[in-house]
């Protein structure tokens, strides 16, 4: 294997650095006993995101109920529930222009039809390229990594490529004019643009969960469809009954995690579309980004309201889809 | 909905090629070109001149206004493509354009002034890669501390990453222990939180830590990583417990089981994670931008940004910017790139 | 041991976060400057700088040049902490105004800095101030359009004169765009500044009696309404305005650049980049704003080099600033810059355009005659701390309406609350 000397440095240095707190962590074996030492081990971890995630998460709640423009808590004055009032203040729910802060109505939407295509697309896309790679093919290893690659290119380096393609003045549109049609200008139309805030983000994240599903495609033990040929099961019906079956512990954690991702999306699509044409392409992220940062005066509660509503949100999608995986008993 | 189709035929008749392959081997031409022509366009892009980033149509390669020296003038002309009124067509030296009326010479003859109109006329152009593109930002910025800061973030970052979500994936994995379900269920939370989101919270913790405007301040926040955790502790749980429970008999300490059994057999994981954690290190760009406001604690990517103005974006600089940001990350994937499918595929993530 | 690990982990950020802080202790003052750049102003202002320290060899200046968004979005955030640089160049001169170091007590000779950057000074301070000094102007940027010259003469269409309505023009243009097919016969940047550049001409008032916002006037209606018209007819693009959401900026440099537009309403900055990008390629100029009912007014703005209370060194800050705005410097970086001076007494001299092609140092006098025919009401705009809410709520709102989200009414009914949900907001509600 050509990663052999890599892997080889790796463990060396990885075994210099674990050997170092080897016996301090001896005596406080002895002193706490074994059972208890898997909190010894942890607890660096929870230290970090209690620190840099939880405690962010409490002055987040606190900045929800709080007023005025003052960065550090203490200096704000509460103002009760009335961050969520002005976010809920809405003439008619089914209206946003009807709110007060339409834009965050806006934005929840958005994200919320931004999330339901894109998992959907994110997955038959990723299927399909697993389903491929699986197969007895030349230079699997060179295919697989260039489904992989744009996984490793940053949010703005994404956008940056793809805007400088889809732009009125872009290649794409240099390519349409060059077979006779007219220039489309992608990014100005509500359709086009949401279309290309979910192709490119597939384009960017495929690699990865591509590369998960290919993972179960793998466990899955051949002589079963051996079987299955031989009892003469049609491939469709193969795929339908023996693959997905197989596979669903994957496909479980695929879609989860694209869930999340996908209701957390900001920043690829930002940079690419600014989330218009109007507000076409506004995510909910993008909503609690500019209350807070990009306006003049920036308002922490509410933005902060707005996260803690978005926080639940997807606490109730993950545990739906975690009370999925009890069921289906998978783990 | 053709490629699973294609698996299973393709099993069927093993070392023919039918059409399943030749369907198969499509899709992956087209993802070849889907994954790799943008960057490759943005690569050729970024040694254009500022004149020929912005024309449309663009040209595919970068071009340079081709020029020669014609006696008489004492700055070089540039070189057009004429259509001469009768039809005929000449290569021909500009000296001068006036409204829509263009004056050119013959360079062999250069005494004589032939007018024709500018719609007449199309510049000759060779490839010329503007390696200005790259010299100039290179020069005028600190570049070396930018590298270095980013180097350094980078590597202390992943390992203190490694560090402490393998020992937190050790623990999660091989002990039973009370309150087990409560922080797997902690870890679980954090996934769902965005860092945009928290953003400012976040800086007022760092603030009152009193490490801002220290590289630390980007290292320490995003250490504990989730992902990092599940993938860790998804490759620990399939590992032979009959190891660690001959480890214990043997009085090995906790300590020498993670870091003498444990860790060596999860190197693949731990592979995996390092390239995500390089990956994640290097790409940062919204929460560097926030805590650190001087040039001396710059990464690149802020660095290397600030070709993005108020009223202008200096496009040239930022293509060529963006590239030199990216060939570490091309490199890893070079070097890598086995390392990352097969790595990945082995941690299971089921 | 665990405490170890965390200690050693902190410990270690201290002794980097110490060791980084006494190698700057080694010289006797150190200042941090955040500076973003459009063109070359990085380049010239390091330069100056250079010759600074040369002078005083007490101060030592780091220039900290980041990208814009920095100074959009990090840089409050930092103030806010207390954080951030000794000296900013910034552009939201009013709402930053409340950390910014009155440097009156500190000059030598304010009373030069009075005459020269007089009308400047009030853009900086909070509402109520009359008398401090926050910093100089490093360019002034009058809004006002391009014109394509060339377009014109292949269309033998003639180019409306100085006085000019913007009617007259767009009948004009679209002659032009008709004859020449050129996709964008009109383009602006999208901008609150160049929204406001061609409706005040219509009369629009922003300010009621007591100088609180009252955006939405008749005159302000029929300067939407024209824009909003334009777009429907195709004389202006969707394509501009419509691909981005919010108060993000879009320009059409670009499509300037390619000869693609006719009329390009942007602003002074854009000089510098079209006498390169543009080159021999077509004739381009600058004209002056063209006229409306009330005023032929463009709106000015600028971005200014400030000093922050939280410095440790006012004193040195204040001897930098005084030397990059002396009459002789900041003159120089005029020049170089192709900026159109925000000084009085460089702007009466003239300013010495370097390296400028024949149809840049035109363009820059149009722009510097500008000056003189701005409408007071432009400069009360610029000079109002929450100028930004405004330009912010417009734009969004606007655009909304042209991309066919809401009706204009809807939007101005929209403008007017959003207003005044922000400004209740920043006085803590």
């Amino acid at each position: 294997m050509t990663t052999a000397p890599a892997s080889n440095l790796l463990a060396r240095l990885g075994r210099f650095i674990a050997e170092l707190p080897g016996a301090p962590m001896a005596l406080v074996e002895r002193v706490i006993g074994t059972s208890r030492m898997a909190y010894v081990f942890i607890l660096p971890n929870i230290l970090f995101f209690g620190l840099f995630v939880f405690l962010p998460i409490g002055i987040d709640i606190y900045y929800s109920f709080t007023g005025g423009t003052a960065l550090f808590p203490s200096q704000r004055p509460g103002v009760g529930g009335l961050q969520y009032h002005y976010l809920a203040d809405c003439k008619n729910f089914y209206d946003p222009s009807s709110c007060r802060e339409d834009y965050f109505w806006r934005g929840m939407w958005t994200s919320l039809k931004f999330t339901l295509i894109q998992v959907s697309v994110m997955v038959l896309v990723s299927l399909a390229t697993a389903l491929v790679l699986n197969m007895k093919i030349r230079a699997r290893g060179f295919f697989r990594a260039v489904y992989f690659f744009p996984v490793l290119l940053s949010p703005v380096v994404v956008a940056l490529v793809w805007k400088w393609i889809l732009q009125p003045q872009g290649l794409l549109n240099a390519a349409i004019v060059g077979m006779g049609g007219q220039p489309i200008l992608f990014l100005a139309d509500a359709g086009w643009a949401m279309f290309w805030a979910i192709f490119v983000s597939v384009w960017a994240h495929t690699g990865f969960y591509t590369l998960i599903l290919l993972a179960g495609l793998q466990a899955i033990p051949r002589d079963i469809y051996e079987a299955a040929d031989m009892d003469g099961t049609r491939p469709l019906r193969q795929l339908v009954r023996l693959t997905l079956p197989l596979l669903w512990p994957n496909l479980l954690v695929v879609l989860v995690l694209v869930t999340i991702r996908g209701v957390q999306t900001f920043d690829e699509v930002f940079a690419l579309t600014g989330g218009g044409p109007g507000t076409a392409t506004m995510m909910i992220v993008q909503y609690i980004y500019t209350t807070a940062f990009a306006s003049q005066v920036p308002d922490y509660g509410l933005a902060a309201a707005a996260s803690v509503v978005l926080g639940l949100l997807l606490l109730v999608l993950t545990l739906t889809q975690l009370w999925l995986t009890r069921r289906r008993g998978a783990t | 909905m053709m490629s699973p189709l294609a698996l299973l035929r393709q099993r069927r008749n093993p070392g023919r090629i039918g059409f399943s392959d030749v369907l198969a081997y499509i899709y992956l031409a087209v993802g070849v070109f889907l994954m790799f022509g943008p960057v490759v366009w943005l690569v050729l892009s970024s040694f254009k001149t500022r004149s020929n980033l912005d024309e449309f149509p663009p040209t595919f390669l970068p071009l340079a206004q081709q020029s020669v020296a014609v006696k008489g003038y004492d700055s070089k002309l540039p070189l057009y493509n004429v259509t001469m009124p009768d039809g005929s067509k000449r290569v021909l030296a500009q000296v001068r354009r006036i409204g829509v009326i263009s004056q050119l010479v013959d360079p062999a003859a250069p005494q004589t002034i032939i007018k024709v109109n500018m719609d007449k006329r199309t510049a000759l152009r060779h490839l010329g890669l503007d390696w200005h593109n790259y010299e100039h930002p290179l020069r005028h910025f600190n570049f070396g501390r930018y590298l270095w800061n980013s180097v350094f973030v980078t590597v202390v970052a992943t390992l203190v990453t490694l560090l402490i979500n393998s020992m937190a994936a050790y623990a999660l994995s091989i002990h039973e222990f009370r309150g087990k379900n409560f922080f797997l269920v902690a870890v679980i939370a954090t996934l769902m939180v965005p860092i945009t989101i928290i953003l400012v919270p976040v800086f007022v913790v760092v603030n009152e830590i009193g490490l801002d405007n220290s590289l630390w301040a980007v290292i320490l926040p995003g250490a504990a990583t989730p992902t990092g955790v599940f993938l860790l502790r998804q490759y620990m749980l399939t590992m032979p417990r009959e190891l660690i429970e001959a480890a214990r008999m043997d009085k090995a300490s906790e300590w020498q089981i993670y870091a003498r059994i444990v860790m060596p057999l999860a190197l693949p994981a731990l592979a995996v994670l390092t390239i995500f954690s390089v990956m994640w290190r290097w790409n940062e760009f919204l929460w560097p931008l926030v805590v650190l406001s001087k040039s001396e604690t710059y990464t690149l990517q802020i660095g290397l940004n600030a070709f993005q103005g108020d009223l202008q974006t200096q496009w040239n600089y930022l293509l060529a910017m963006t590239v030199v940001a990216l060939i570490p990350i091309a490199l890893v994937f070079v070097f890598l790139q086995r390392f990352i499918t097969s790595g990945i595929a082995n941690t299971g993530m089921k | 041991m665990k405490i170890s690990v965390q200690r050693g982990l902190f410990g270690a950020a201290f002794v980097a976060a110490l060791a980084g802080s006494s190698a700057l202790a080694q010289a006797a003052t150190t200042l941090h400057m955040m500076w973003y750049s459009d063109g070359n102003e990085g380049t010239v202002v390091a330069a100056q700088i250079k010759d600074f320290e040369a002078k005083n060899p007490g101060i030592k200046v780091v220039l900290d040049q980041v990208p814009y968004k920095s100074i959009q979005t990090a840089l409050p955030v930092q103030l806010a902490a207390g954080q951030g640089p000794d000296i900013a160049r910034v552009t939201d001169l009013g709402g930053l105004a409340k950390y910014m170091l009155d440097l009156r007590p500190l000059l030598p000779d304010a009373a030069q800095w009075d005459a020269n950057y007089g009308p400047f000074l009030n853009w900086m301070r909070l509402p109520g101030d009359k008398t401090s000094i926050h910093g100089y102007m490093t360019q002034l940027t009058i809004t006002g359009p391009f014109v394509n010259k060339t377009l014109f003469e292949q269309a033998k269409v003639a180019m409306p004169g100085a006085k000019a309505t913007w009617p007259q023009w767009a009948a004009a243009i679209k002659k032009v765009a008709a004859a020449e097919k050129v996709p964008y016969p009109i383009a602006a940047d999208r901008s609150g500044h160049r929204v406001f550049g061609m409706i005040l001409s219509q009369g629009a008032k922003v300010f009621d009696a007591k100088g609180n916002p009252a955006v939405v006037d008749a005159g302000f209606k029929a300067g939407a309404k024209m824009i909003y018209d334009w777009h429907q007819q195709g004389l202006m693009s969707k394509a501009l305005w419509g691909a981005v959401s919010g108060a993000t900026y879009q320009g059409a440099n670009t499509q300037f650049a390619n000869g693609q537009v006719v009329m390009y309403e942007s602003g002074s900055w854009q000089i510098s980049q079209f006498a390169k990008t543009v080159g021999t390629a077509f004739d381009w100029v600058a004209v002056p704003t063209p006229c409306g009912p009330a005023n032929c007014s463009g709106m000015p703005g600028g971005a200014a080099v400030v000093a922050f209370k939280s410095t440790k060194h006012p004193k040195s800050v204040a001897k930098l600033l005084d030397y990059l705005a002396s009459p002789a410097v900041i003159s120089a970086y005029y020049g170089k810059t192709l900026s159109v001076p925000g000084n009085l007494g460089v702007a009466k001299a003239g300013v010495k355009y370097v390296g400028a092609s024949p149809a840049a140092a035109a363009a820059l006098k149009v722009f510097g005659d500008e000056v003189a025919t701005l409408a007071p009401v432009a400069y009360e705009l610029q000079g109002y701390s929450k100028n930004k809410i405004i330009f912010d709520a417009v734009i969004s709102r606007l655009c909304e309406a042209i991309v066919g989200q809401s009706t204009l009414d809807q939007a101005y009914a929209r403008i007017t609350s959003d207003i005044a949900h922000q400004i209740a907001a920043a006085n803590g509600k």
